[in-house]
């Protein structure tokens, strides 16, 4: 089974337990009704579907229900980190090269 | 409306949880039953066995609302990820032989999320009125029903449906959590080295006994 670590349980948890909940860092527009239809499209629906190291919310669903941040690798299924909600992007990441 | 406002004045019971009554009992010549009355499985290692009735409730708090809660509830509110803690007299249901009483527990679900449990008749919701911080109670007594599954084979009848690690080293006396057991979410909470208490909602809980029962037939 896949252990994914929960940033606020502080522990390595069964994955059944977790929800993906789509890409991360995602900003919300400040005016959302002076976005055009083609900005409104790109931050609505226009996700990278990354080959490899993609950064996605998680939430604990079935735990501390709580959202958090993860890196993943979507070529093996990888988790490189994962981080509270609200930090930012970390710069370094573990195991990968630059 | 005139029947609601005159429920509302009738004189509180002593107790907040509703017991089932006694042979043909109760004013109205009504019968409650609870919803895994009667229900117990036993093998060589295992016994599964539906909790008596509990008072409950969800608290959400900040940080610095926990201290005031803690001394309004008897109980100081555990932060520490699976987290458990008893209150000081009495004795909480299950937890016979640790030494751990108080007949009140609350357990750690999340960072600002507590399962407050009272089998003694105590009146959690009202002790969280006393402290005037900001909080949010709220009464799911009746929402969930408790299985006590005990014995040498506790642990490995659980596993038949929970995922987590339930060794003693990773998850040790008094730990507690939110997880699942087979389709449905539970609160598993150890009360001993070789018992669990497991909360679930109450229209899983003929599931819940059901998938325990099913298991102790692999584990004789
Ligand atoms: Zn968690």
């Amino acid at each position: 089974m896949l252990l994914i670590r929960c940033p606020y349980c502080e522990q390595e948890l069964p994955e059944i337990e977790f929800r993906n909940a789509g890409e991360a860092h995602i900003a919300r527009p400040t005016h959302i009704a002076d976005e055009t239809d083609d900005d409104f499209e790109k931050y609505f629906f226009i996700r990278t579907n990354p080959k490899g190291i993609i950064y996605e919310r998680w939430r604990h669903v079935h735990g501390c229900a709580r959202f958090f941040n993860a890196v993943r690798d979507t070529v093996t299924d990888r988790f490189l980190l994962t981080y509270k909600a609200g930090e930012p992007k970390p710069k370094r990441l573990p195991g990968v090269g630059k | 409306m005139a029947k609601s406002e005159k429920a509302s004045k009738a004189p509180r019971s002593a107790s907040r949880i509703d017991r089932p009554q006694e042979g043909e009992g109760g004013a109205h010549g009504l019968r409650r039953t609870l919803t895994l009355a009667g229900r117990r499985k036993k093998t060589s290692r295992v016994t599964i066995e539906a909790a008596g009735p509990a008072s409950r409730i969800s608290l959400r708090a900040p940080a610095e609302s926990l201290a005031a809660l803690s001394r309004a509830l008897g109980v100081k509110l555990p932060e520490q990820p699976m987290g458990s803690a008893f209150g000081k007299s009495g004795d909480f249901a299950g937890t016979k032989g640790t030494g751990k009483g108080g007949g009140r527990a609350a357990l750690w679900l999340g960072p600002d999320e507590w399962l407050v449990i009272d089998t003694e008749g105590g009146d959690p919701i009202a002790d969280c009125r006393k402290a005037k911080v900001l909080h949010s109670a709220v009464d799911i007594s009746h929402r969930q029903v408790a299985i006590d599954v005990s014995g040498a084979g506790a642990a490995d009848v659980l596993s038949a449906g929970c995922p987590r690690d339930l060794s003693l080293a990773v998850f040790p006396v008094g730990a507690a959590a939110r997880t699942v057991m087979g389709k449905i979410e539970i609160v598993l909470l150890r009360t001993a080295e070789d018992a669990f208490r497991v909360e679930c909602w109450r229209s899983f809980s003929d599931y819940a006994f059901t998938f325990l029962a099913e298991a102790a037939r692999d584990v004789p």
